[in-house]
């Protein structure tokens, strides 16, 4: 014992001595001197900032008794007045615990890198005003802290906009989540605050798995308060799956929006076991008579087997007597479909709904409710092959969807059966070929008329587009693209040659006769020309092999025959009449394919001839006609003279065999 | 009326051969091919009518439409070529030479005769006169052979444009094809059109004759029915006495029968053309 005793004093002595000394050289009063003057000035990276020294706040704060160099370490033992580039305060060797968590932080790192954005120990802490944490007045107490970390995290800031930052609105969302209104509406000073999730020195992104919010974490950040959560989440926690397979099952976070979390949506002291053990009765009945049985077999199998009762029918209040009685009967989807809940109000299915319109269909309509299956299902409703007939529940003819539509398009469902795209969804089973929802949408149908309807004229290329590129791109070249030809006039889109529910191949029969009409339709003059010619002769017959209209025009690249790169230019005519015709020359090229006998000035030769053969034709049916007309009375009156003199004379033969009259009478 | 009086020796009356043989099958080929000719290519020139589609049906398409109007249309020209050849072993047999043949009062060539008949007749349909004393041909019946030379050349020419177009443009333009298709075309409906309305009525429908006279498949009439038709020729023969080498005994009534059958046929086809084409042109054209 006395020998530590000696030990001590050998020790304390020269320790003693020397901060005498120091005391001596430095004491605060010593800095005081100068920097209680609240005029002083010094510089700080270049710029003149006042380095006026509050002694109440000095005195008041948390390192009151703490020399002045203890922080500022680089001016033990300096002169006065001492330099003036002066290095920032250090906190270690005091709090080198906070400090190594900081250094390994997102902050820290970035400071290291000289990130003049990253935050240092005095940016959140302050300097020489620092409180106890405890203190209400700390810069860094609870209720205080999302304005600290807010400071830089909030819409706007360089950090926010600069800086990889995964989350917008932070602050915002925060303030309106039920940690951000438990925190700063209610003075919890317990509820979570940004520190409580992201620690408050070793701060690090989501995607490092060290970090107190990566998904290996967050289960265990988020029960340092939510100790008794398994009582909600037994289904999972109970297995303890959540912990053991973090990768496999949600965490706290896919479900609890980060910054967003809020009650509305979870009533979580209701689980699905508190439903079912009235729900899962066969026989349980409404008050009207009908079933409020849920099979939770079917449950388990739909594609929300992980989604609590009450995460869907989230009106349930756990501090009524029974929670379930505030339930609505309807679902509100969109609180976790939020897009295709917009996309359907925007629809003309969501608009007919908003107007109470009971053809209207809902979300369960189409999806089912509890045995929702995925659509890549292929027991769902709305696995592609299903869907025809999901549309047909209301859009077949006789049903009620087609009862009340006055448009063109009829038998859609039949029709559909028997296109193309029907055939090869229904009888060749291509999963990929397209159905209703591929064109029109699954949740943001609109009639054809709404410029934002995915079958509006100006956006129907793209949405057949969407399968067919290469042909909207071959048509955005063509004569027929408002990119190349400037008209007011209706340029066609894919259905108006197509059809929209009939689509057939194009080397069918039908569609190679009802073309020419369709072409027709604008271009009358060269349909009508057309069909007086072989070509088109043959086709009105009803035949397809000869040369229809897109045979010589091409059909989605039309270009005008000026263009080199049309199929009738004069460098490409003869190739196009040799697809059929093998041994087509210039001059057979020269064939007028839409010529007419009734265009003097373009077809003189045409023209005069037919005038000629008509002319011939009728002069010599006039003449002949004239004579046979003249001669008619003559031979009635010479037929009766006939009969009488060849009556007389086979009296004369003695009535022989009769053979003359007989020929002559019948 | 018997100025042989071969009726009492004889069974059965004898008739006037008016037809050769040959004439006679040719005529015949000539319906058929000329029929066949016109139904299949009137299902092109009128493919805007419903008959038109459901002929070229019965045809088997457009296609076998096709080959059956070229093949008849081999047939014609075949036709007319054996005609050809067929006058020129009758020059060898009975002119010696063509100018014999070709300026002979009983040639096919029209005469002064023939203007006289014509005028004649007009007098007659007028009232101002008698029947003239028609000879071996009449006139319209030499406007018909030679109208069928004309349709042969021009049906014939344009139709080889239309079968060959590949061939015949690499000599001549384009156009030629359109023109071609109008003569062709047009000309057909003369054709058609005269044959089955003027021709019908100049030899089988006028009263005296209707509903058909058969002498063309036959070859003979009777010898009263000859002198009164053709007093010209009957008196030329009788003053000659040749009439007697152009006496035959009558075919068998089965041999005529089926020869009415034929006729029958052959010319409710060509009036049902004629119905279609009126139809056609009147109803139906736009």
């Amino acid at each position: 014992m006395k020998l530590f005793k000696i030990f001590y004093l050998f020790l304390i002595i020269p320790v003693w001595f020397f901060n005498s000394l120091s005391l001596l050289a430095q004491s605060n009063s010593d800095c005081l001197t100068c920097h209680s003057d609240k005029t002083i000035r010094g510089k700080i990276n270049g710029h003149s900032v006042s380095v006026y020294i509050d002694e109440k706040i000095l005195a008041a704060s948390v390192h009151n008794g703490n020399q002045c160099t203890d922080c500022h370490s680089d001016l033990v033992n300096s002169d006065f007045p001492h330099k003036t580039n002066v290095a920032p305060a250090q906190c270690v060797p005091c709090h080198d615990d906070e400090q190594k968590l900081y250094s390994e932080g997102i902050h820290g790192k970035a400071v290291a890198k000289g990130d003049p954005l990253a935050p240092r120990c005095q940016n959140c802490h302050g300097s020489h005003e620092i409180l106890p944490v405890k203190d209400i007045h700390s810069a860094v107490a609870p209720i205080k802290i999302p304005f600290v970390c807010g400071s830089c995290h909030r819409e706007g800031t360089k950090v926010q906009i600069q800086r990889h930052i995964p989350q917008n609105h932070i602050l915002e969302n925060y303030t309106e989540s039920i940690h951000g209104v438990g925190l700063l509406q209610k003075g919890l000073s317990v509820a979570a605050n940004c520190a409580s999730c992201h620690s408050a020195h070793k701060i690090l992104p989501p995607s490092d798995p060290q970090s107190s919010i990566s998904r290996k974490n967050i289960s265990a950040t988020c029960t340092k308060c939510h100790q008794e959560i398994e009582i909600v989440h037994r289904k999972i926690i109970k297995g303890k799956l959540w912990e053991q397979a973090p990768n496999t099952l949600p965490v706290c976070t896919d479900c609890h929006v980060p910054h967003k979390i809020k009650d509305v949506l979870y009533k979580e002291s209701v689980a699905n076991q508190d439903c079912l053990s009235c729900h899962g009765r066969s026989n349980l009945k409404s008050a009207d008579g009908s079933s409020m049985f849920v099979d939770v077999a079917k449950l388990q199998n739909s594609v929300h087997m992980n989604i609590s009762c009450s995460q869907c029918h989230n009106t349930v209040n756990p501090s009524l007597m029974r929670p379930c009685s505030g339930i609505s009967p309807k679902v509100d989807c969109s609180i976790c479909h939020a897009d295709e809940g917009d996309q359907y109000t925007k629809s003309i299915h969501g608009q007919l709904f908003a107007k109470n319109d009971p053809n209207a269909p809902t979300c369960e309509d189409c999806h089912g409710s509890h045995e929702v299956l995925s659509r890549v299902n292929p027991s769902s409703s709305t696995f592609p092959t299903n869907i025809p007939n999901l549309c047909g529940s209301c859009h077949r003819t006789g049903e009620k969807a087609a009862v009340r539509y006055k448009g063109t398009e009829h038998n859609i469902v039949a029709n559909y059966t028997e296109s193309i795209h029907g055939k090869g969804l229904m009888k060749s089973g291509l999963t990929i070929t397209a159905t209703c929802t591929d064109c029109h949408t699954a949740h943001s149908e609109l009639p054809h008329s709404d410029p934002n309807s995915s079958v509006n004229r100006k956006n129907i290329a793209s949405t057949c587009g969407k399968c067919h590129y290469g042909i909207e791109k071959q048509l955005e070249n063509s004569v027929h693209s408002p990119n190349i030809t400037n008209t007011k006039k209706k340029l066609p889109v894919c259905n108006d040659c197509h059809s929209a529910h009939q689509i057939t191949r194009t080397d069918a029969a039908g569609f190679r006769l009802e073309i020419m009409n369709i072409c027709g339709n604008c271009h009358k003059k060269y349909a009508e020309s057309y069909f007086e010619t072989y070509h088109g002769q043959v086709s009105r017959l009803g035949y397809s092999q000869t040369a229809k209209c897109w045979d010589c025009h091409g059909s989605h690249d039309i270009l005008p025959v000026e263009n080199p790169k049309s199929h009738l230019s004069f460098q490409n005519k003869v190739q196009t009449c040799k697809k059929c015709h093998e041994g087509a020359t210039r001059q057979f090229a020269g064939y007028f394919t839409h010529a007419t006998h009734h265009e003097p000035v373009k077809y003189p030769i045409m023209f005069w001839t037919f005038w000629s053969m008509t002319g011939l034709l009728v002069g010599t049916f006039f003449i002949a006609g004239l004579h046979t007309l003249l001669w008619l009375p003559r031979s009635l009156q010479y037929r009766k003279e006939l009969k009488k003199i060849l009556s007389e004379n086979s009296n004369l033969d003695e009535k022989e065999d009769g053979q003359i009259s007989d020929e002559k009478n019948e | 009326m018997d100025p042989y009086n071969l009726n009492s020796k004889l069974k059965v009356k004898l008739q006037f051969q008016r037809f050769t043989r040959l004439n006679r099958v040719l005529h015949i080929l000539m319906i058929v091919s000329f029929i066949s000719l016109a139904l299949t290519g009137m299902t092109l020139k009128f493919s805007y009518t419903g008959w038109a589609a459901i002929l070229s049906h019965l045809f088997g398409g457009f296609e076998s439409a096709g080959y059956i109007h070229r093949f008849f249309a081999i047939v014609m020209v075949s036709i007319f070529v054996i005609h050809l050849i067929g006058l020129t072993k009758l020059k060898k047999k009975e002119y010696k030479s063509w100018k014999a043949l070709l300026f002979n009062h009983n040639s096919l060539l029209f005469n002064k005769k023939d203007l006289k008949d014509f005028i004649g007749s007009i007098k007659w349909f007028l009232g101002k006169g008698e029947r003239p004393q028609y000879g071996r041909w009449t006139y319209w019946e030499k406007f018909d052979y030679f109208a069928v030379f004309w349709g042969i050349f021009v049906i014939g020419s344009t139709g080889i444009t239309l079968w060959f177009p590949e061939v015949l443009t690499s000599v001549l333009p384009g156009w030629v094809i359109n023109v071609a298709t109008i003569i062709h075309s047009d000309e057909a409906l003369l054709a058609t059109g005269f044959i089955f309305t003027v021709h019908f009525f100049n030899t089988h429908l006028r009263p005296e004759k209707f509903p058909m006279d058969i002498v063309i498949f036959s070859g003979r009439m009777p010898l009263e029915e000859f002198k009164l038709d053709r007093p010209a020729e009957y008196k030329e023969l009788l003053e000659k006495g040749e009439l007697e080498n152009y006496l035959v005994e009558p075919y068998p009534d089965i041999v005529l029968k089926s020869i009415r059958i034929f006729g029958w046929i052959a010319l409710s086809l060509g009036l049902s053309i004629i119905v279609w084409i009126i139809y056609a042109m009147i109803f139906v054209y736009k």
